[in-house]
């Protein structure tokens, strides 16, 4: 057993848990956050997609111990102040998603897309950056609508600020 | 808030909850006292089992139960049943082979379990579960249907000589035989529909809680109807009483099919809480997917083609051979026969059709229905031959379609179908303009200027869904009625719940059952709230799959609300001192027609529950319950086009375009079915490219993760074009077809078409990977 | 995932004794292949050594004609390195291309060759390139490094501590990727060095790992042109086949690689 601490979303946690434990076991049971999913065991399908200082990463592919001192954004912490966050907004508005379980992941990655790529983004650029997300519903051609969307709304807005 | 009503693009109401990370699995929930299960696993695909020794894992840290096959047996357990009877030509019934929810003598493929460990921690049932011992005699395993009927392969059930289920038959054998042996043309082939894992992104998982005090069972679980599952596991399982048992089938991520079923590991959760009386929680990793999820498709047939000399089709002769699996799964019998032999005549006019099915055991994962579910197989048969016909006779593969196509409704079938209505020439057409066929041949001149491989590809599929009118599907031997509740409770302010036994797990019925009211209450889509899921909030229901949710579960919501129209009628005709016929509803108010007396809706709600004044003998309330079944299956149908291009360097195939154009008659949310053809489309290039299911001879599952099937990702595929023609559906009320399969029925034979005829070839299996292209492309050329 | 215990090493040298004091102990960088191997119970270090947090292990160096990247240096580091861009484009390039954005994030260079997977990246362009592996005891030559899958001339607390790259005079790599896992299906890494020489390395094919395409070099080296690579038939012999590529198709690849890989280099 080991005390791990870090900063999920704003806010400082600390908890002792075996040395084995996964970043994502550690949000979803030791912190309540099931919003984080799991959906596959090769690190292939992205739905467990977590920020770690600023970088979406997959937090089934890496133990809580690693992760201590760090900073941590879940999709539960992805918006404030009750209003959603563009990528977010973007998903709803386009159906970019369907039984909602690859979402939290697909928006997370989307978000670390967007912030790399700003508004250069096209739909080959998208459709391979999400090369580590799986969506079984979507077919991913309202995922990719989402992410375009979402592009110009953040790219607008930070041009507006 | 406006109306938000049919026919319109509503935003889901659903999906707040699922983009902020808010959404509630059956893995979220947490019980006080909660116990982990893991299973122990047969890994091998036949053997006896000699011995189980739990000793050891007993005395592991943390472990709480350690369970074995005997036990349950011994606890009278009841053996999972497959609930369609299918006989044989001979008149036999189907020969179904004991299936224990955990193996007491024999396993029979690899992943069935065999023992169950239950600890504090997930990590700690699977530290014991390896200190399980399990003594096992190997038997010689056989996966090939081909190999599993033959004289001498290693028999699985002893119910079932030549591992042979069924043979069963449709259609007139005579009349058909005859009409090939005398046609101009016959065109031959030999088609494989390859195995498929369906992976649904949410990997299965259920918890059971026990209350010892009123002898009661909770399950939580990943089903697409709640409400089957506790029906069979109340009157088959032997789990409990239905009074003593509630399902609930929380927000469920994707099914397509794989989650109709029960499955061993429910029975198992439920049986061990009450036996530890303590909840236990057992959620699948992916790799637990691969071995237990029901499996799709895996059909091998030959079928022959016969046309006149003017190349009208005359005759369609079929013979496969059905995989299986290990055990019959719950709907296994029916997709390889009323779901499959039923569709063979495609959009065609054929006389005469006559179809034969083997179904076999292997030893593999059970096989079940995966989203389409025999109708992909009939579509990607029909089709196929359809394509290679075009190509012998040196005819247009669009014209050889058109001129056999069905035109007169209704139609009956040779295969017991009647085509209500469709018009098959408007979709190809639609089809046909909108990815620029005429302008193809330049585009594959352009390919070959770069050194590619160019082809185009059509496939004009019909299928039949909305399953099913109960009357027709229990004289096919069904085991249950297979129409749909509902029940809409106007509350006293005039806000509504609708209680539905659908089930949505991706479809967003919380948005267009909810525009349905909206529609005929003149509400806002949030003044209405969706129930479903749950054997204690709603009535008795069928759930959803076969594309069902919208022709028979709406049109039940209709019935009921029609009802409730009909009671606010009366009481705002009483308040007004109107004529009944005179009332109207709409936009949020009950209006006298012809005058300018209204009421706000809401009143006339507060008004049934007050019942200080409702007209005599009127009971007070206004909540009202229907059940409908549908009259006949509704009949989609459409026109896919694919265009691909082929690297013949490396085979890989790139879909360049791909045109869609369906007849779901009326839509509920536009939005919405195109997502669902979305994503359908995408199961359908999956199957035809890159997911295959493959095993060793001695029955290992080599395909059992992502690192080795390999599912569609969004750069494997482009956007896709969709459109709509529409011939509304007599059939219901609402005119609607079903949306939900067409896309993974109707793509495979495109993708393949357009494969084979960038080749030149007319055979290719699928999935098309790179590495089979490439060889076909180079066998070809040393042949050449 | 197997009981473990986990150890933060704040250099080499403690790492080396963390790793000498455990029974069965493992060093962990990225663990975007370790990680996923313990969960499903194929591997089962008592002890993991996490060697990303020691205090200049990540980072890159250009220095005449050298690129030297650090061990724990991340494969988006490297992708996104201006100075690696512009020395070695192909490697930047390359990394660009490993697993998918998450996996880059986390991976790093010292695991993947310490790893040494036969369908990794990686290797191809320390091989292709004739790197240098640096060591806390050594400096190993890429010849000499590689020794057959998932086997390298690591001793077995060795740490890899740096990777230099001559800059060569032009480099591209070139993949197939399996289409299920994204690994290399087949990837060759072509490279004419500042001498003139030629070297071609060709990773997800061989059953012993990464290796040197000797005949391809040899075309190379002859008449540097797309057509010249390409006209080399590769023996099917040796070569890895599995579901999703035969021999024949893997050797094939490695010769429609080569070429594009040399037309890529210009």
């Amino acid at each position: 057993m080991t005390t791990v601490s870090m900063t999920v979303n704003g806010k400082t946690v600390s908890a002792d848990v075996e040395d084995r434990t996964l970043l994502v076991s550690f949000l979803r049971e030791t912190l309540g956050l099931t919003g984080t999913h799991v959906g596959c065991d090769t690190s292939q399908c992205g739905a467990c997609v977590v920020h770690i200082d600023g970088r979406a990463v997959k937090s089934c592919t890496t133990l809580a111990v690693q992760a201590a001192g760090t900073a941590v954004t879940t999709i539960e912490g992805l918006s404030s102040g009750g209003e959603l966050h563009p990528v977010q907004a973007a998903f709803r508005d386009n159906h970019g998603l369907q039984c909602g379980f690859c979402t939290p992941g697909m928006i997370m990655t989307s978000v670390d897309i967007i912030n790399r790529h700003g508004a250069h983004l096209d739909e080959a650029t998208v459709r391979h950056e999400l090369e580590g997300n799986i969506c079984r519903c979507t077919g991913y051609h309202n995922i990719v609508k989402s992410v375009l969307d979402a592009a110009g709304r953040m790219t607008t807005s930070a041009a507006a600020e | 808030m406006g109306v938000e009503g049919i026919g319109q693009s509503v935003v889901r109401k659903e999906d707040k909850r699922f983009i902020t990370g808010k959404g509630k699995y059956t893995d979220d929930i947490k019980l006080q006292g909660l116990t982990q299960a893991h299973f122990v696993r047969s890994p091998h695909a036949h053997a006896r089992i000699k011995s189980i020794d739990t000793s050891a894992a007993k005395a592991m840290p943390g472990v709480v139960a350690v369970l074995t096959g005997s036990e349950l047996v011994g606890d009278k357990i009841g053996n999972l049943i497959c609930g369609w009877m299918v006989h044989s030509k001979d008149g036999s019934p189907m020969k179904m082979g004991a299936f224990p929810a955990m193996a007491n003598e024999t396993v029979r493929w690899v992943g069935q379990a065999v023992a169950v460990v239950i600890a504090e921690t997930k990590n700690l049932a699977r530290d014991a579960a390896e200190a399980v011992v399990v003594d096992y005699e190997e038997l010689q395993a056989v996966v090939d249907v081909r190999e599993a009927v033959k004289p001498g392969a290693p028999q699985l059930h002893p119910e079932a000589a030549n591992n042979t289920i069924y043979q069963w038959s449709i259609g007139d054998q005579s009349a058909t035989d005859a009409a090939i042996a005398g046609a101009a043309h016959v065109v031959t082939m030999d088609i494989m529909n390859n195995r498929l894992v369906p992976n649904p992104m949410e990997p299965r998982s259920a918890v059971a809680q026990y209350d010892s005090a009123d002898d009661h069972l909770t399950l939580w679980t990943t089903s697409q109807n709640p409400h089957v599952a506790r029906l069979l596991l109340s009157a088959f399982y032997n789990i409990a009483p239905e009074n003593k048992l509630r399902v609930i089938a929380p927000d469920v991520g994707g099914g397509f099919g794989a989650k109709i079923y029960v499955y061993p590991e429910e029975i198992v959760c439920l049986w061990a809480a009450r036996k530890i009386d303590r909840p236990v929680k057992w959620t699948a990793d992916r790799s637990e997917a691969f071995l237990t999820d029901a499996h799709g498709r895996d059909h091998v047939s030959k079928a022959e083609l016969a046309f006149d000399a003017d190349h009208k089709i005359i005759g369609l002769r079929v013979h496969t051979y059905a995989n299986f699996g290990a055990y019959m799964s719950l709907f296994s019998s029916s997709v390889p026969t009323y779901l499959y032999a039923t569709l063979l005549s495609g959009q065609y006019n054929i006389p005469n059709i006559y179809c034969e099915v083997d179904g076999v055991y292997t030893n593999t994962v059970p096989v079940d229905a995966y989203r389409g579910a025999g109708r992909p197989e009939a579509a990607f048969l029909i089709e196929r031959l359809m394509e290679t016909a075009a190509r012998q006779f040196g005819m247009s593969p669009a014209d050889l379609r058109r001129k056999n196509f069905i035109t007169q409704f209704p139609h009956q079938t040779p295969v017991i179908m009647t085509y209500d209505t469709g018009d098959f020439n408007a979709s190809l057409d639609a089809a046909m303009k909108a990815i620029d066929y005429a302008g193809f041949p330049a585009r594959k001149a352009a390919s070959a200027a770069k050194g590619k491989l160019r082809g185009i590809g059509i496939s004009c599929y019909i299928e039949a869904c909305g399953i099913a009118p109960s009357k027709a599907v229990g004289s096919l031997g069904a085991g249950v009625g297979l129409w749909e509740s509902a029940e809409v409770r106007v509350n006293p302010v005039g806000t509504v719940e609708v209680l539905t036994g659908s089930h949505s797990h991706g479809q967003g019925h919380e948005t267009t059952f909810a525009q349905l009211i909206s529609t005929r209450l003149g509400v806002g889509i949030d003044t209405v709230q969706i129930i479903h899921g749950d054997t204690d909030k709603v009535q008795f229901g069928m759930g959803t799959y076969g594309s069902r949710s919208g022709a028979v579960g709406m049109s039940a919501i209709l019935k009921a609300v029609e009802k409730v129209e009909a009671k606010a009628r009366k009481i705002a005709a009483h308040l007004m001192e109107a004529a009944e016929g005179d009332i109207v509803i709409e936009g949020g108010e009950v209006k006298v027609a012809g005058t300018d007396k209204k009421m706000p809706w809401a009143l006339v709600a507060l008004a049934a529950y007050t019942g200080h004044n409702l007209p005599d003998g009127m009971e007070p309330g206004l909540k009202e319950g229907a059940f409908y079944d549908p009259t006949n299956f509704t009949f989609p149908a459409g026109s896919y086009i694919a265009e691909v291009e082929i690297d013949p360097d490396t085979g890989k195939t790139t879909v360049c375009n791909f045109t869609a154009a369906d007849d779901f008659g009326n839509l509920m949310n536009p939005m919405i079915v195109e997502g669902q053809v979305h994503g359908g489309i995408a199961q359908g290039i999956g199957q035809a490219l890159l997911e295959g299911t493959v095993y060793t001879g001695d029955g290992q599952l080599l395909t059992a993760s992502y690192m080795d099937y390999a599912m569609p990702r969004a750069d494997d595929l482009p956007s896709f074009d969709i459109h709509h023609t529409c011939t509304p559906c007599p059939g219901n009320p609402l005119g609607i077809k079903g949306c939900g399969e067409a896309g993974a029925i109707g793509s495979p034979p495109a993708i393949i078409n357009a494969i084979t005829d960038a080749l030149g070839h007319n055979h290719i299996e699928m999935p098309a990977t790179p590495d089979r292209v490439w060889h076909a492309i180079h066998s070809r050329m040393a042949a050449e | 995932m197997y009981s473990t215990s986990y150890h933060k090493a704040a250099s080499v040298a403690e790492a080396e004794s963390l790793l000498a004091g455990a029974s069965d102990g493992k060093y962990l960088a990225g663990g975007q292949t370790l990680i996923p191997t313990m969960k499903q119970r194929l591997a089962a270090p008592t002890d993991l050594v996490d060697l990303t947090k020691i205090p200049g292990l990540a980072g890159v160096e250009v220095s005449g004609n050298t690129v030297k990247i650090g061990a724990a240096t991340r494969h988006y580091d490297v992708a996104s390195s201006a100075s690696v861009k512009s020395a070695i484009p192909a490697l930047a390039a390359l990394a660009s291309g490993i697993g998918d954005p998450a996996v880059r994030y986390q991976g790093t260079i010292g695991g993947s060759l310490a790893n040494n997977d036969p369908s990794a990246d990686y290797p191809a362009a320390v091989l292709a390139l004739g790197a240098t592996i640096h060591t806390n005891k050594r400096a190993i030559s890429a010849d000499d490094y590689f020794q057959g899958m998932f086997t390298t001339a690591l001793e077995d607390s060795e740490i890899i501590t740096a990777v230099s790259f001559p800059v060569p005079a032009k480099a591209a790599y070139v993949k197939f990727p399996n289409p299920a896992s994204r690994y290399a299906l087949a990837g060759v890494f072509v490279a004419k060095l500042a001498d003139g020489s030629v070297r071609v390395a060709v990773t997800g094919v061989g059953e012993s790992g990464v290796f040197r395409a000797s005949a391809i070099e040899a075309a190379l080296a002859a008449n540097w042109s797309a057509d010249s690579a390409g006209s080399i038939a590769i023996s099917p012999e040796g070569v890895l086949s599995d579901i999703h590529g035969s021999a024949d198709y893997r050797a094939n690849l490695v010769s429609v690689l080569a070429k594009r890989a040399v037309a890529a280099a210009g």
